[in-house]
């Protein structure tokens, strides 16, 4: 099995895999980093979403030797020093979420998105989460997070406007 | 869904793609984006026995203007040749294309050359390389050898283009008037109809004029009857409605899905033939 | 002692989601999230044909294949596995989780692989070889009912699941039919309108696919089970019941579920699986659908065919409704697959007052998947058919569409009203909410818009539809789980509130909305309660998510639960001031005599009482904590008017969605912005029902949307800005006021934008376009007509 090398928020990782493993089980089943979802296994609904070497990709087509030698960033690595990107921001302040379940998928799109165009029209930002399916909002709500963090621009590393909530733990679980 | 199981090696150069996939007798494929293989793969409608890499070849995906041509590197993805403003102000309608494909992160990582290779028949890039009149570079174990985008599609899925070759890129002449419009299958984004036009325009009168068709038949194909019916001709709405107004009429063989029956895209040839050399006509 | 902070009321503010917060950092465990050390993967075989007898299964290549435990087939799992129950009082054929001798539709499962991960597992499965003796496929509608090309289920002759229920006006309780009523108004009538109209299949396509990890441990004799499910509580009863397990041995947990929209109401044979391969093999498993899958083993939605006809005078006061509703439930009957046209019968009468109604409905059995509740599950029929018989009355008599259902309203002073259906409005004033929309969208400045793009030859169309939804559910008469809901509200030893409830949630925001209530009801900051739910282990009893209920049944179940405890908890701040108990108010952290807020006592130290009371008040038990059962008198029927405008591109027949208002009353508002975010969620399937969604099914019965590819979700490109607006209208039947408006959207929003596709091709002589707007279907039409 072929050595890979993957820069994943930040930090090297280092494993063994079969050349099949797709980048998003990689992620989810040998990292546990399980915010990456799967939505569907066509390449197109966009959950999977993740920034190789700064650019949305579906993480569901892509084996993960591919990503071998890139840096991946996940929803996890998306705060910065405990403070929430302004686009984990926006979506708290505007309802940009239902269900959650395309959310961190789409987080990293509009990520991309506000990369390429720091002003989007709504037109932009609503062709920039094409690749992104959510069930649950109608995507009103989507847009004007979105719009929300491009009001607040896109962190230089240095704004620290809010400390990282932590999660509420859930009631509901108990596997992991 | 979940691959079969193969072998995967990185290829450092061209020339060492070459020697892999010859070493593969065939049994290996190719792989840059992968968002044509990919798919199929999981699907387990492909099953190479080995994968070999070549999207960290840095040459080859370079997009550039040499001796008054455009080069594309194969493995350039789409998103790079959508914003390439080299494109956009030398051949836009190959930029339009790029930026008509799939969603952003299908832009992100698909490329030229994997889209050429697969050839689906509703795939937005074949009608454009037809328009620009895309020389297609191949490399194989006995050396380079180019073909013309004309002939290069040949089938449903079936391009020239031996086991053992790689596509290196392409290279076309500055198309600046020219453009791409699509019928988009509301799904899948694919195209049902696409075409693209490309004029030589020389004080308002067109010179010559070649138009791609993608997504009406097994593969794009070149509207002969309507590059003939604009060249030497005024660049008017009048001309162009007319020799649009029967484009297709020559397509024996018309695909028909749940999405459009034949009919419909037939009917479909004209509107977007007309609406490309539109969209053509504004860049003049 | 220091000035005492003010803490805002929450209840009817847009306060931000506590739920985000993980779900936004990627740190919310979803199903395929768990992990269980050991645990073992499913993968199932499927049929891919549509008909047909099983020959043979070959397991020995797959069993014999690396990382593989066992292969199942369906004649095995049956040897330990009952058959699957169903909810609803009508015939039901057998049917068993896996496949026994016949696959019924294309996704069937036939056998399951039990292996060490997922890519064995896959592997393996595809190792499996089947033989089938294929069978003819069952597909048409209409011509199932004749027997034709085959019988599915051997004791349903023709196919028929369900054969003609009559319902409304002169039907008694015995099924009797007398039609004089409604023979009458039809032969009184100046117009008649009648059309067949199909209301066709749509496939749910919650983005998180369902997923079940089951845990049985065989020291313990109990079972944890994982589901991505709507109702972990008939989860838990129904896996008790067919592992041979008492309730008390199961414990049923929805953790984060990624949208549910109906499709996860169901216990599926695949929850079943696993869990009785975990009970035999004494080990933790797991399934996760992948969405090829889910195309074809999750419930679909609708697939109701209706003839309608509408007898109305030259006035436009509509006189009589007969309806024809023939289903096509697929395969076999789930949970409550029979009951969903049940409730399109049941709303047929709209916001009318429509003296006599004659309703009749035919389920049938054909080789699809089978159908169930998909949001609005019924509803979304019921209004699309009347809806627009009423526009196809509209353009007869040449009126304003809205002016001819002003004329056909229930007026306010006429509530409760009972319709001929047997539905008893609770409350309503469905002029205000059009007058309040025709406002909003500002209609005469639309139809002068309309009328110059018109002009200019472009295919422009308004379209205006009125919904009243049934909600709440429900009665316990209505539904065999019992259609209370439970709640328990606990004051902490410390102050801080924790409250569960069984309306296990799954996008709704209920952790936000309960708390905000709670918050209010004592007076101390949201931050102070937590809200528990999705976890039998946890909560107590409860029915579930579905139909709208969470607010109206779920909501004042909390809110009873939490006088309950707020009585109590009174009298220990009565014995601690001195003072009586119905003197005292809550507010801001305190409970103190009214008037007197300095002389209170902290909300923490009354708790901290209650749990070391010394001395005990008389007549007082220690401790903070009590539960309540909400049994709703009755349903709640919210209702609204939606507003579309389109246009429709000649050349192509592409439809554009320019304009779409909303105005919604559901009652008594928690959360405005969570409301908005629930209408507009249901708004985008609507809308995609009527423009992009279909499920389409070859001769053979082979699904030909069985992918993203071919089955379009509606992206954010395809939506304008929706325009929102309310009206409130309480109802009597819960102490909140509050009616539900999870699926609201997904009503009004279908028949509007269908009639603004006819208005818009108006002039090719059309006067009713079956959905989907199919661009080709539209672009026939153009061809088709002169204009």
């Amino acid at each position: 099995m072929p050595q890979i090398s993957i820069t994943v928020n930040g930090k090297v990782r280092k494993a063994r895999v079969e050349p099949r493993l797709l980048l998003v089980h990689f992620l989810r089943e040998q990292l546990l980093l399980t915010g990456t979802h799967v939505g569907c296994d066509t390449s197109q609904c966009g959950a999977c979403t993740v920034l190789i070497d700064g650019r949305s990709a579906k993480s569901c087509t892509i084996f993960a030797v591919q990503a071998s030698g890139s840096k991946v960033t996940t929803i996890e690595g998306l705060a910065t020093d405990g403070a929430l990107h302004p686009l984990q921001e926006g979506f708290w302040e505007e309802h940009g979420l239902q269900c959650g379940y395309c959310t961190p998928g789409m987080i990293l799109s509009a990520v991309n998105l506000l990369k390429d165009t720091p002003r989007p029209t709504e037109r932009q930002i609503r062709e920039g989460i094409a690749g992104n399916f959510c069930r649950c909002t109608g995507y009103q709500h989507i847009v004007n997070a979105i719009q929300h963090a491009a009001k607040k621009g896109l962190p230089k590393r240095a704004k620290r406007a809010r400390r990282t909530p932590k999660a509420a733990a859930s009631a509901a679980t108990g596997g992991r | 869904m979940i691959s079969s199981s193969f072998d995967y090696a990185r290829a450092t150069s061209l020339d060492d793609a070459i020697k892999r996939l010859g070493a593969a007798g065939g049994a290996a494929k190719l792989v840059a984006g992968g968002h044509s293989l990919v798919p199929l793969m999981k699907l387990r409608l492909s099953e190479p026995q080995a994968l070999i890499d070549i999207a960290r070849i840095k040459a080859l995906s370079n997009i550039s203007e040499l001796d008054g041509h455009i080069e594309i590197g194969a493995t350039a993805v789409h998103h790079a040749v959508a914003t390439s403003k080299l494109l956009r102000r030398q051949c836009p309608g190959v930029a339009d294309a790029a930026g008509e494909i799939g969603d952003p992160q299908v832009r992100n990582r698909g490329t030229l050359g994997g889209s050429l290779a697969h050839a689906d028949p509703a795939a937005d890039y074949p009608a454009v390389m037809l328009a620009v009149d895309a020389e297609i570079h191949l490399k194989g174990p006995k050396g380079w050898r180019m073909v013309r985008a004309d002939g290069f599609f040949q089938g449903l899925f079936t391009v020239d283009l031996a086991p053992d070759e790689i596509i290196a890129g392409v290279r076309f002449a500055p198309a600046p008037v020219s453009a791409y419009a699509k019928l988009r299958q509301r799904a899948s984004h694919y195209a049902i109809v696409g075409v693209a036009a490309a004029l030589q325009v020389n004080d308002g009168t067109i010179q010559s004029a070649r138009v791609g068709l993608t997504g009406a038949g097994a593969h794009a194909v070149r509207l002969s009857s309507v590059e003939r019916a604009l060249a030497g001709q005024p660049l008017t709405d009048a001309v162009i409605a007319s020799a649009a107004g029967h484009a297709g009429a020559e397509v024996t063989h018309l695909n028909a899905d749940i999405h459009a029956s034949e009919d419909y895209r037939r009917a479909m040839i004209p509107v977007f033939t007309r609406r490309a050399l539109e969209g053509a006509m504004r860049r003049a | 002692m220091a000035a005492i902070p003010v803490l805002p009321k929450l209840v009817g503010e847009r306060v931000k989601r506590r739920e985000d917060p993980r779900l936004i950092q990627g740190r919310a465990t979803y199903v395929d999230d768990i992990t269980i050390a050991g645990m073992k993967h499913l993968v199932f075989k499927r049929s891919d044909i549509a008909h047909g007898r099983i020959r043979s299964i070959d397991t020995t290549a797959a069993e014999a294949m690396d990382g593989v435990d066992a292969v199942f087939t369906g004649a095995e799992i049956a040897e330990f596995l009952p058959p699957m129950p169903i909810g609803t009082p009508f015939p039901s054929p057998p049917h068993h989780s896996v496949a026994v001798d016949v696959v019924r539709y294309v996704g069937d499962p036939v056998a399951v692989v039990v292996a060490r991960d997922r890519y064995a597992a896959k592997d393996a499965a595809d190792a499996i070889v089947v033989e089938y003796d294929a069978l003819p496929a069952v597909v048409d509608l209409e011509r199932a009912m004749t027997g034709q090309p085959a019988v599915i289920h051997a004791d349903f002759p023709n196919n028929l699941a369900v054969a003609l229920v009559p319902g409304g006006t002169g039907v008694d309780g015995a099924m009797n039919v007398d039609d004089t009523a409604v023979d009458k108004a039809f032969a009184e009538a100046d117009v008649v309108i009648s059309q067949r109209m199909m209301n066709h299949r749509l496939v749910p396509n919650a983005i998180e696919p369902r997923g079940v990890v089951a845990h049985y441990e065989p020291g313990k004799e109990s079972m944890t089970i994982w589901s991505s499910t709507q109702n972990p509580h008939i989860l838990r009863s129904m896996i008790a019941a067919l592992n041979g397990l008492g309730q008390h041995q199961v414990r049923a947990i929805a953790p984060e579920v990624g949208g549910g929209f109906g499709s996860k109401i169901n216990i599926y044979g695949e929850d079943y699986v696993a869990s009785a391969i975990s009970k035999r093999l004494g080990e933790p498993v797991k399934w996760i659908e992948e969405r090829s899958e889910a195309f074809v083993a999750t419930t679909h939605g609708r697939d109701i065919l209706g003839y309608v006809e509408l007898a109305a005078k030259q006035d436009g006061t509509v006189l009589g409704l007969r309806l024809r509703l023939i289903a096509d439930i697929g395969a076999y009957n789930m949970l409550l697959t029979a009951a969903i046209p049940t409730l399109t019968m049941l709303m047929v009468s709209g916001t009318y007052r429509i003296p006599a109604i004659r309703a009749t409905i035919t389920e049938v059995f054909t080789n699809k998947t089978p159908t169930d509740a998909y949001r609005g599950a019924g509803r979304p029929e019921a209004t699309y058919f009347v809806e627009r018989a009423m526009d196809m009355l509209a353009s007869k008599l040449n009126m304003d569409p809205a002016e001819l259902r002003r004329r056909n309203f229930i007026q306010p002073a006429e509530f409760p009203f009972a319709t001929q259906m047997g539905a008893v409005y609770d409350s309503g004033d469905y002029d205000k909410a059009l007058t309040a929309a025709l406002k909003l969208a500002d209609w005469d400045r639309l139809k002068a818009e309309r009328d110059a793009a018109k002009a200019e030859g472009r295919l422009v169309g308004l379209g205006l539809a009125m919904y009243v939804e049934v909600c709440g559910l429900g009665p316990s008469s209505s539904l065999p789980t019992g259609g209370w809901e439970h709640s328990q509200v606990t004051i902490e030893r410390d102050g801080r509130i924790s409250a569960t409830t069984g309306a296990s949630p799954h996008g709704q925001g209920n952790e936000t909305t309960f708390a905000q209530m709670l918050a209010d009801q004592f007076g101390v900051p949201i931050e102070h309660v937590t809200i528990l739910h999705g976890d039998t282990g946890v909560v107590k009893q409860g029915i579930g998510t579905f139909g709208s209920r969470s607010q109206a049944v779920g909501g004042a179940a909390l809110h009873m639960a939490g006088g309950k405890v707020k009585t109590k908890m009174a009298r220990f701040a009565a014995a601690m001031l001195e003072a009586h108990e119905d003197d005292l108010v809550f507010e801001n952290g305190t409970i103190a005599v009214k008037g007197a807020p300095a002389s209170g006592k902290s909300f923490a130290d009354v708790a901290a009482f209650a749990y070391v009371p010394v001395p005990l008040p008389a007549g007082l038990e220690p401790g903070l904590s009590e539960e309540a059962f909400f049994e709703p008198s009755n349903n709640t029927y919210p209702f609204g008017c939606h507003i579309s405008m389109l246009e429709i591109d000649r050349e192509t027949g592409e439809p554009t969605l320019l304009k779409l208002v909303a105005v919604d009353d559901a009652g008594n508002l928690i959360n405005p912005m969570i409301v908005e975010g629930q209408i507009h969620g249901g708004l985008a399937q609507g809308i995609g029902q009527a423009m992009v969604e279909e499920a389409v099914y070859g001769d053979d019965g082979q699904l030909l949307t069985g992918s993203f590819m071919d089955y379009a979700i509606p992206r954010a490109t395809d939506f304008p800005r929706f325009e929102l607006g309310a009206t409130v209208t309480p109802t009597p039947v819960n102490p909140l006021g509050a009616k539900g408006v999870g699926e609201a959207g997904t009503l009004g929003s279908t028949p509007c934008i269908v009639a603004a596709a006819v208005d818009a091709l108006s002039g090719f002589g059309v006067t009713h376009i079956d959905m989907m707007l199919r661009p080709e279907k539209l672009w026939r039409i153009i061809q088709g007509g002169q204009s």
